[in-house]
Protein backbone atom coordinates (compact mmCIF):
# COMPACT_ATOMS: atom_id res chain seq x y z
CA UNK A 1 0.00 0.00 0.00
CA UNK A 2 2.81 2.42 0.45
CA UNK A 3 4.52 1.81 -2.71
CA UNK A 4 1.01 2.70 -4.37
CA UNK A 5 1.13 5.83 -2.49
CA UNK A 6 4.24 6.35 -3.35
CA UNK A 7 4.26 5.59 -7.29
CA UNK A 8 5.49 8.15 -9.76
CA UNK A 9 4.04 8.99 -13.12
CA UNK A 10 6.22 9.44 -16.04
CA UNK A 11 6.75 12.88 -17.54
CA UNK A 12 6.63 11.70 -20.59
CA UNK A 13 2.76 10.37 -19.76
CA UNK A 14 1.52 13.74 -19.11
CA UNK A 15 3.16 14.61 -22.92
CA UNK A 16 1.88 12.09 -24.67
CA UNK A 17 -1.58 12.70 -22.92
CA UNK A 18 -1.03 16.46 -24.15
CA UNK A 19 -0.11 15.25 -27.69
CA UNK A 20 -3.62 13.14 -27.81
CA UNK A 21 -5.42 16.14 -26.48
CA UNK A 22 -4.00 18.28 -28.86
CA UNK A 23 -4.59 15.70 -32.35
CA UNK A 24 -8.38 14.73 -30.78
CA UNK A 25 -8.48 18.90 -31.08
CA UNK A 26 -7.69 18.53 -34.53
CA UNK A 27 -10.13 15.68 -35.80
CA UNK A 28 -12.63 18.05 -34.11
CA UNK A 29 -11.34 21.12 -36.43
CA UNK A 30 -12.01 18.96 -39.52
CA UNK A 31 -15.11 16.39 -38.66
CA UNK A 32 -17.09 18.99 -37.01
CA UNK A 33 -19.75 20.85 -38.98
CA UNK A 34 -21.37 22.73 -36.46
CA UNK A 35 -19.16 26.69 -36.08
CA UNK A 36 -19.37 26.50 -32.48
CA UNK A 37 -18.54 23.34 -32.07
CA UNK A 38 -15.21 24.01 -34.21
CA UNK A 39 -14.34 26.31 -32.17
CA UNK A 40 -14.70 24.34 -28.88
CA UNK A 41 -12.07 21.54 -30.90
CA UNK A 42 -9.46 24.49 -30.84
CA UNK A 43 -10.12 25.49 -27.31
CA UNK A 44 -9.06 21.73 -27.12
CA UNK A 45 -6.15 22.05 -28.79
CA UNK A 46 -5.27 25.18 -26.66
CA UNK A 47 -5.49 22.70 -24.02
CA UNK A 48 -3.62 20.35 -24.65
CA UNK A 49 -0.96 22.71 -25.37
CA UNK A 50 -1.32 24.10 -21.95
CA UNK A 51 -0.83 20.94 -20.48
CA UNK A 52 2.67 20.09 -22.05
CA UNK A 53 3.66 23.97 -20.66
CA UNK A 54 2.66 22.56 -17.10
CA UNK A 55 4.46 19.71 -17.42
CA UNK A 56 8.14 21.21 -18.54
CA UNK A 57 7.80 23.53 -15.76
CA UNK A 58 7.12 20.96 -13.27
CA UNK A 59 10.21 18.74 -15.33
CA UNK A 60 12.46 21.82 -15.32
CA UNK A 61 11.33 23.79 -12.18
CA UNK A 62 10.58 26.86 -14.32
CA UNK A 63 8.45 29.12 -13.09
CA UNK A 64 7.75 30.91 -16.78
CA UNK A 65 6.07 28.28 -17.83
CA UNK A 66 3.15 28.17 -15.50
CA UNK A 67 3.01 32.17 -16.18
CA UNK A 68 3.49 30.99 -20.19
CA UNK A 69 -0.10 29.46 -19.75
CA UNK A 70 -1.95 32.17 -17.84
CA UNK A 71 -1.18 34.53 -20.64
CA UNK A 72 -2.10 31.19 -23.18
CA UNK A 73 -5.71 31.43 -20.57
CA UNK A 74 -6.12 35.19 -21.01
CA UNK A 75 -5.78 35.32 -24.53
CA UNK A 76 -7.89 32.21 -25.14
CA UNK A 77 -10.48 34.47 -23.12
CA UNK A 78 -10.12 37.09 -25.11
CA UNK A 79 -10.42 35.30 -28.24
CA UNK A 80 -13.56 33.05 -26.62
CA UNK A 81 -15.23 36.68 -26.47
CA UNK A 82 -14.48 37.66 -29.93
CA UNK A 83 -14.99 34.34 -31.58
CA UNK A 84 -18.22 34.31 -30.23
CA UNK A 85 -19.20 37.16 -31.28
CA UNK A 86 -18.08 36.77 -34.42
CA UNK A 87 -20.28 33.49 -34.71
CA UNK A 88 -23.52 35.65 -33.15
CA UNK A 89 -22.75 38.19 -35.96
CA UNK A 90 -22.63 35.34 -38.40
CA UNK A 91 -25.71 33.50 -37.24
CA UNK A 92 -27.65 36.97 -37.50
CA UNK A 93 -26.43 37.56 -41.23
CA UNK A 94 -26.51 33.87 -42.77
CA UNK A 95 -29.32 32.24 -40.04
CA UNK A 96 -27.19 29.15 -40.03
CA UNK A 97 -24.51 28.02 -37.87
CA UNK A 98 -22.94 24.54 -40.48
CA UNK A 99 -20.20 25.25 -41.75
CA UNK A 100 -20.96 23.92 -45.53
CA UNK A 101 -23.03 26.56 -45.54
CA UNK A 102 -21.10 29.53 -44.64
CA UNK A 103 -19.36 29.10 -47.99
CA UNK A 104 -18.78 32.81 -49.32
CA UNK A 105 -15.09 33.10 -49.81
CA UNK A 106 -14.74 29.39 -50.96
CA UNK A 107 -12.70 29.24 -54.14
CA UNK B 1 -1.53 7.98 -5.20
CA UNK B 2 -0.46 9.82 -8.14
CA UNK B 3 -0.94 6.97 -10.73
CA UNK B 4 -4.29 6.29 -9.73
CA UNK B 5 -4.94 10.26 -9.74
CA UNK B 6 -3.52 10.63 -13.05
CA UNK B 7 -4.91 7.33 -14.59
CA UNK B 8 -8.32 8.42 -13.26
CA UNK B 9 -8.31 12.03 -14.56
CA UNK B 10 -6.73 11.20 -17.85
CA UNK B 11 -9.19 8.95 -18.35
CA UNK B 12 -12.03 11.56 -17.76
CA UNK B 13 -10.09 13.97 -20.26
CA UNK B 14 -9.74 11.50 -23.13
CA UNK B 15 -13.21 10.42 -22.27
CA UNK B 16 -14.29 14.03 -22.46
CA UNK B 17 -12.58 14.47 -25.41
CA UNK B 18 -13.53 11.74 -27.44
CA UNK B 19 -17.11 12.06 -26.19
CA UNK B 20 -17.12 16.03 -27.65
CA UNK B 21 -16.42 14.63 -30.92
CA UNK B 22 -19.06 12.05 -31.19
CA UNK B 23 -21.48 13.81 -29.72
CA UNK B 24 -23.86 15.75 -32.49
CA UNK B 25 -25.43 18.57 -30.26
CA UNK B 26 -23.63 21.12 -29.08
CA UNK B 27 -24.77 21.51 -25.65
CA UNK B 28 -23.39 18.05 -25.33
CA UNK B 29 -19.84 18.76 -26.56
CA UNK B 30 -19.82 21.97 -24.23
CA UNK B 31 -20.40 19.89 -21.27
CA UNK B 32 -18.07 17.26 -22.67
CA UNK B 33 -15.45 20.12 -22.95
CA UNK B 34 -16.05 20.67 -19.25
CA UNK B 35 -15.50 17.67 -17.93
CA UNK B 36 -11.75 17.44 -19.66
CA UNK B 37 -11.24 21.40 -18.54
CA UNK B 38 -11.84 20.37 -15.29
CA UNK B 39 -9.58 16.81 -14.97
CA UNK B 40 -7.29 18.81 -16.35
CA UNK B 41 -7.31 21.52 -13.18
CA UNK B 42 -6.41 17.86 -11.40
CA UNK B 43 -3.88 17.34 -13.67
CA UNK B 44 -2.33 20.34 -13.42
CA UNK B 45 -2.33 19.97 -9.57
CA UNK B 46 -1.02 17.34 -9.46
CA UNK B 47 2.18 18.55 -11.36
CA UNK B 48 2.54 21.26 -8.49
CA UNK B 49 0.59 24.21 -10.71
CA UNK B 50 -1.44 25.35 -7.46
CA UNK B 51 -2.58 28.42 -9.43
CA UNK B 52 -3.29 27.23 -12.65
CA UNK B 53 -5.61 24.69 -11.11
CA UNK B 54 -7.94 27.05 -9.49
CA UNK B 55 -7.72 29.73 -12.86
CA UNK B 56 -8.55 26.57 -15.11
CA UNK B 57 -11.87 25.86 -13.28
CA UNK B 58 -12.26 29.66 -12.91
CA UNK B 59 -11.71 30.85 -16.16
CA UNK B 60 -12.10 27.94 -18.40
CA UNK B 61 -14.65 25.17 -16.87
CA UNK B 62 -16.20 28.73 -15.57
CA UNK B 63 -15.98 31.85 -17.55
CA UNK B 64 -15.30 30.08 -21.13
CA UNK B 65 -17.44 27.30 -21.25
CA UNK B 66 -20.63 29.89 -19.30
CA UNK B 67 -20.10 31.62 -22.10
CA UNK B 68 -19.96 29.01 -24.99
CA UNK B 69 -23.04 27.19 -23.34
CA UNK B 70 -24.76 30.66 -23.11
CA UNK B 71 -23.74 31.43 -26.89
CA UNK B 72 -25.43 27.76 -28.02
CA UNK B 73 -28.59 28.35 -26.18
CA UNK B 74 -29.49 31.90 -27.16
CA UNK B 75 -28.98 30.76 -31.05
CA UNK B 76 -30.95 27.75 -30.10
CA UNK B 77 -27.97 25.40 -31.77
CA UNK B 78 -29.72 22.36 -32.65
CA UNK B 79 -28.11 18.96 -34.26
CA UNK B 80 -25.66 19.08 -36.79
CA UNK B 81 -26.36 17.53 -40.04
CA UNK B 82 -22.95 14.88 -40.42
CA UNK B 83 -20.99 14.84 -43.55
CA UNK B 84 -17.64 13.77 -43.84
CA UNK B 85 -15.77 17.00 -44.52
CA UNK B 86 -14.24 18.48 -47.63
CA UNK B 87 -12.02 16.23 -49.67
CA UNK B 88 -8.80 18.04 -48.34
CA UNK B 89 -9.80 17.61 -44.92
CA UNK B 90 -10.30 13.55 -45.19
CA UNK B 91 -7.10 12.98 -47.74
CA UNK B 92 -4.67 15.61 -45.91
CA UNK B 93 -6.21 16.32 -42.77
CA UNK B 94 -6.36 12.90 -40.97
CA UNK B 95 -3.09 11.50 -42.36
CA UNK B 96 -1.32 14.31 -41.39
CA UNK B 97 -2.86 14.31 -37.63
CA UNK B 98 -1.36 10.74 -37.34
CA UNK B 99 1.70 11.62 -38.23
CA UNK B 100 2.07 14.47 -35.97
CA UNK B 101 1.32 12.44 -33.45
CA UNK B 102 3.40 9.60 -34.56
CA UNK B 103 6.30 11.84 -34.78
CA UNK B 104 5.26 14.02 -31.25
CA UNK B 105 4.82 10.22 -29.47
CA UNK B 106 8.15 8.68 -30.57
CA UNK B 107 10.26 11.86 -29.75
CA UNK B 108 8.90 11.71 -26.55
CA UNK B 109 9.12 8.27 -25.80
CA UNK B 110 12.50 8.42 -27.17
CA UNK B 111 13.55 11.69 -25.28
CA UNK B 112 16.76 10.97 -22.29
CA UNK B 113 16.28 12.96 -19.03
CA UNK B 114 12.36 13.07 -18.29
CA UNK B 115 12.07 12.63 -15.11
CA UNK B 116 9.33 11.42 -12.60
CA UNK B 117 6.14 13.25 -11.37
CA UNK B 118 5.11 12.16 -7.84
CA UNK B 119 2.83 13.97 -4.98
CA UNK B 120 6.57 14.61 -2.46
CA UNK B 121 7.63 17.20 -5.86
CA UNK B 122 5.54 19.96 -3.32
CA UNK B 123 3.57 22.98 -5.08
CA UNK B 124 4.61 26.20 -7.00
CA UNK B 125 3.11 28.93 -4.72
CA UNK B 126 1.27 31.69 -6.25
CA UNK B 127 3.36 33.41 -4.34
CA UNK B 128 6.07 33.04 -6.56
CA UNK B 129 4.50 32.99 -9.65
CA UNK B 130 3.11 36.21 -8.68
CA UNK B 131 6.62 37.51 -7.76
CA UNK B 132 7.98 36.83 -11.15
CA UNK B 133 4.34 37.99 -13.06
CA UNK B 134 4.48 41.48 -11.05
CA UNK B 135 7.96 42.14 -11.75
CA UNK B 136 9.83 40.78 -14.53
CA UNK B 137 6.82 40.11 -16.67
CA UNK B 138 5.13 43.08 -15.45
CA UNK B 139 4.97 44.86 -19.47
CA UNK B 140 3.13 41.36 -20.99
CA UNK B 141 0.45 41.31 -18.44
CA UNK B 142 0.09 44.85 -18.63
CA UNK B 143 0.03 44.28 -22.06
CA UNK B 144 -2.64 41.32 -21.98
CA UNK B 145 -4.79 43.64 -19.94
CA UNK B 146 -4.97 46.41 -22.77
CA UNK B 147 -5.18 43.04 -25.07
CA UNK B 148 -8.56 41.98 -22.87
CA UNK B 149 -10.14 45.40 -22.98
CA UNK B 150 -9.83 46.05 -26.94
CA UNK B 151 -11.23 41.92 -26.94
CA UNK B 152 -14.39 43.48 -24.96
CA UNK B 153 -14.71 46.64 -27.27
CA UNK B 154 -14.45 43.90 -30.77
CA UNK B 155 -16.99 41.95 -28.95
CA UNK B 156 -19.35 44.39 -28.12
CA UNK B 157 -19.13 46.12 -31.55
CA UNK B 158 -19.38 42.77 -33.15
CA UNK B 159 -22.68 41.44 -31.13
CA UNK B 160 -23.89 44.66 -30.89
CA UNK B 161 -27.71 44.76 -33.39
CA UNK B 162 -27.73 47.80 -35.23
CA UNK B 163 -31.52 46.81 -35.99
CA UNK B 164 -30.92 47.79 -39.90
CA UNK B 165 -29.36 45.03 -40.81
CA UNK B 166 -32.03 41.81 -41.77
CA UNK B 167 -31.12 38.58 -41.45
CA UNK B 168 -30.65 37.02 -44.30
CA UNK B 169 -28.32 39.92 -46.01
Amino acid sequence: MSSLLTQEVPVSWYLLLSAVLFSLGVIGFLIKRNLITVFMSIELMLNGVNLSFVTFAHQWHAVKGQIFVFFVMMVAAAEAAVGLAIIIAVFRARATLAVDRIDRMRL
Amino acid sequence: MHLILFILFAGFCLGGAINLLLQSHPISSALSLIVVMTSLAVLYLLLGAEFLAIAQIIVYAGAIMVLFTFVVMLLNAGREDRTMGSRTARSVGFPAVVVIVGVIATVILRAQGLGMAGLQDGITSTEDLSRILFTELLLPFEVTSVLILIAILGAVALARNDGERKPGQ
